[in-house]
């Protein structure tokens, strides 16, 4: 028997039993689907955090003042109790670290805006020009905060989108002045609108020089130094550079903490996908049940068609053609039903998505593989038994068999 | 040399802890050519002796030697080949593959023996012909008569032009008109060459066989030939 041969009687035999075959393809079908499915819903929450995290800048290294301890109680938790501040002066000397790019020291306080009657309350964030690269944030007009000198406290504004539709409506806003604070400033740009994106949205914010800020609020201390470095491969030897760096300048004492992007971003990047795996973990069960219920059905089959084996070894069929006929049914079925799975899968995954923009829910390439793969396996592993015994069949007793 | 040849065939059944003897100490030769009917009352192994001459079955003792090969001590693969090749089975109930069209039945040995598609084509528009089954090719086998399911098997088994073909009941399952007509298709074979052997239990078809082996309780009790010359007409063989 040649192979064609045996693939078109296998197929005429699978198509020989059109409500046994339908319902054995839905079962290996909806395994698929669940698995295409969940690791489409688990790859695209993990992808979402990631999404978020990396709009934030995936090379990023931020700064803050004081000293997060979590190695326990050191000798230096009983030196110092009050961490020195963090000033401009500090991120000015993160600038002599080869490996760092662009920094933008961050200053932060609540004041009030007004723009002839309007008054409202905003938040008011003092920076350098550099911010707004490192942060990837478009200038829908104008432009951002000039490149000074980081100690000059230039009387001009950058204002969030939503900001200026409050303040001004349809008016031009730029080269308006306003008041924050007892501080009249001129509007020199204002944001694109950032969508939604975790932490701080700009759309509500007004962007100040740093040094305006620290006049403002009356202060000399920085709230956070972000340190943008080459790559992110550089984030581990620009991080000892920094650190050695601050160590000097603050009398030998580390009291600044730095954390990376990187860090967040692969915990999440690693939780999220354990979650996905033990999600497609847990859908591929329902495959292991298609996987029997293939056997189920074959054993049927071969029940079933137990004259009509005994005819075949009359006709002189060998045991291998049967065996190979039966198992190439098993594969067909199980075939039949990782394609229409997968399609049902993409079906699915394209509903998440229609009804959560937000979702990237696409899934992984390695889920659709394992789980075709596995219908495959499963199907043609749970098909060898049957045919198997198919091919072992008296064919007298066979024969007496209807 | 006989086309067949069994001798001392033993073949036991264990039923529990009885045992049956379905063919006790058989021996019979039957020339190529020969148109054989084997008869006899239920249970005296007539289905077992066929199921033996066509290989279906292996005796407990004794040998079968098929064309001089003693084809008792082949493997189950090279028994399927030598079935394929030599041998045709007609059964009562037809044993048609109810899924597959006439043609695709009749088709049937030529796919299990890897031939060609345009071979096969050609051999099976050939066999339609001869068996008047042209009009009925693409007819699934609940869509046919009696007569015609049964000469569809036909065809299929003597498509491969087996040396032999093993009837089991052929008319079993058909009327009287129906029964002639089948019995004539089979002795046409015959008279063209192919050994015919026929189990029944019709002593009309019997009687036409120009030959009778008369099986009773396993054993054979009258080896009858109608021709050429009736020799004694009751007497027993292969007593044991």
């Amino acid at each position: 028997m040649t192979p064609a041969d045996t693939l078109r009687f296998a197929s005429r035999a699978a198509l020989g039993y059109p409500l046994r075959t339908a319902l054995m393809v839905l079962a290996m079908a909806i395994g698929v689907a669940a698995v295409v499915v969940l690791t489409a819903l688990g790859d695209g929450a993990r992808r979402y955090v990631v999404e978020q995290f990396a709009s934030l800048g995936a090379n990023l290294i931020i700064v803050l003042p004081g000293r997060t301890e979590t190695g326990g109680v050191n000798p230096g938790s009983f030196i110092t109790s009050t961490p020195r501040d963090l000033t401009v002066a500090d991120a000015e000397a993160l600038l002599r670290a080869p490996l760092v790019t662009r920094i933008a020291p961050l200053t932060l306080g609540n004041s009030e805006v007004s723009v002839g009657g309007k008054l409202r309350e905003v938040l008011v964030l003092g920076t350098g020009a550099d911010y707004a690269g490192i942060r990837n944030y478009r200038v829908a007009q104008g432009q951002f905060l000039p490149r000074d000198d980081p100690g000059r406290a230039a009387s001009v504004a950058v204002i969030g989108d939503t900001l200026r539709r409050e303040l001004f409506g349809n008016e031009t806003a730029i080269g308006r002045v306003l008041r924050v604070g007892d501080t009249r400033l001129r509007v020199i740009g204002i944001m694109a609108p950032s969508g939604q994106g975790l932490g701080m949205n700009t759309d509500e914010l007004v962007i100040v020089p740093v040094a305006t800020a620290q006049a403002m609020f009356n202060t000399n201390t920085l709230f956070r130094i972000m340190v943008e470095v080459r790559s992110r491969e550089a984030l581990g030897p620009a991080q000892r550079e920094l650190e050695k760096i601050l160590r000097a300048r603050r009398d030998g004492e580390l009291d600044v903490t730095l954390i990376t992007q990187d860090a967040v971003l692969g915990t999440f990047d690693r939780i999220l996908g354990a979650l996905t795996l033990g999600v497609a973990g847990i859908a591929a069960i329902s495959l292991a049940v298609a996987g029997i219920l293939v056997m189920n059905v074959m054993l049927v089959a071969v029940t079933q068609r137990t004259g009509e084996i005994g005819l075949l070894k009359a006709l002189g069929a060998t045991g291998r053609n049967i065996r190979l006929a039966f198992l190439t049914e098993a594969a067909l079925l199980s075939l039949a039903g990782a394609i229409v799975g997968f399609a049902l899968g993409h079906v699915g995954a394209w509903g998440i998505r229609l009804a959560y923009p937000v979702l990237p829910a696409w899934p992984p390439n390695w889920a659709v593989i394992a789980a075709l793969a596995t219908a495959l396996g499963t199907g043609v592993l749970f098909g060898v038994m049957p045919a198997r015994r198919a091919a072992r069949l008296d064919p007298v007793q066979a024969l007496m068999k209807r | 040399m006989a086309q067949i040849e069994l001798d001392g065939i033993e073949r036991v059944f264990r039923l529990g802890d009885s045992e049956v003897h379905a063919l006790r100490g058989l021996s019979v030769s039957i020339d190529a050519g020969e148109y054989v009917a084997v008869m006899g009352p239920s249970g005296s192994g007539k289905s077992t002796l066929l199921n033996l001459l066509g290989l279906l079955d292996r005796p407990n003792a004794g040998h079968y030697r098929l064309e001089g090969r003693d084809v008792t001590t082949l493997s189950a693969d090279e028994q399927a080949e030598v079935r394929r090749a030599r041998i045709g089975f007609v059964f009562q109930s037809f044993h048609l593959v109810p899924r597959l069209s006439a043609a695709e039945n009749i088709g049937l040995p030529l796919v299990l023996a890897g031939l060609p598609p345009d071979e096969r084509a050609r051999r099976v528009a050939q066999a339609l012909k001869d068996f008047g089954l042209e009009a009925r090719a693409s007819h699934r086998p609940d869509e046919l008569s009696g007569g015609q399911r049964q000469r569809v098997a036909i065809a299929r088994a003597t498509i491969m032009r087996p040396a032999m073909l093993l009837a089991d009941e052929p008319t079993g399952n058909l009327d009287r008109a129906t029964g002639q007509e089948v019995t004539a298709l089979l002795e046409g074979l015959n008279a063209a060459g192919t050994t015919l052997i026929v189990v029944t239990h019709d002593p009309v078809m019997g009687a036409r066989a120009r030959r009778q082996l008369l099986m009773e309780d396993g054993e054979l009790r009258h080896d009858v030939r109608a021709e050429p010359a009736p020799t004694a007409p009751a007497v027993p063989v292969a007593p044991r």
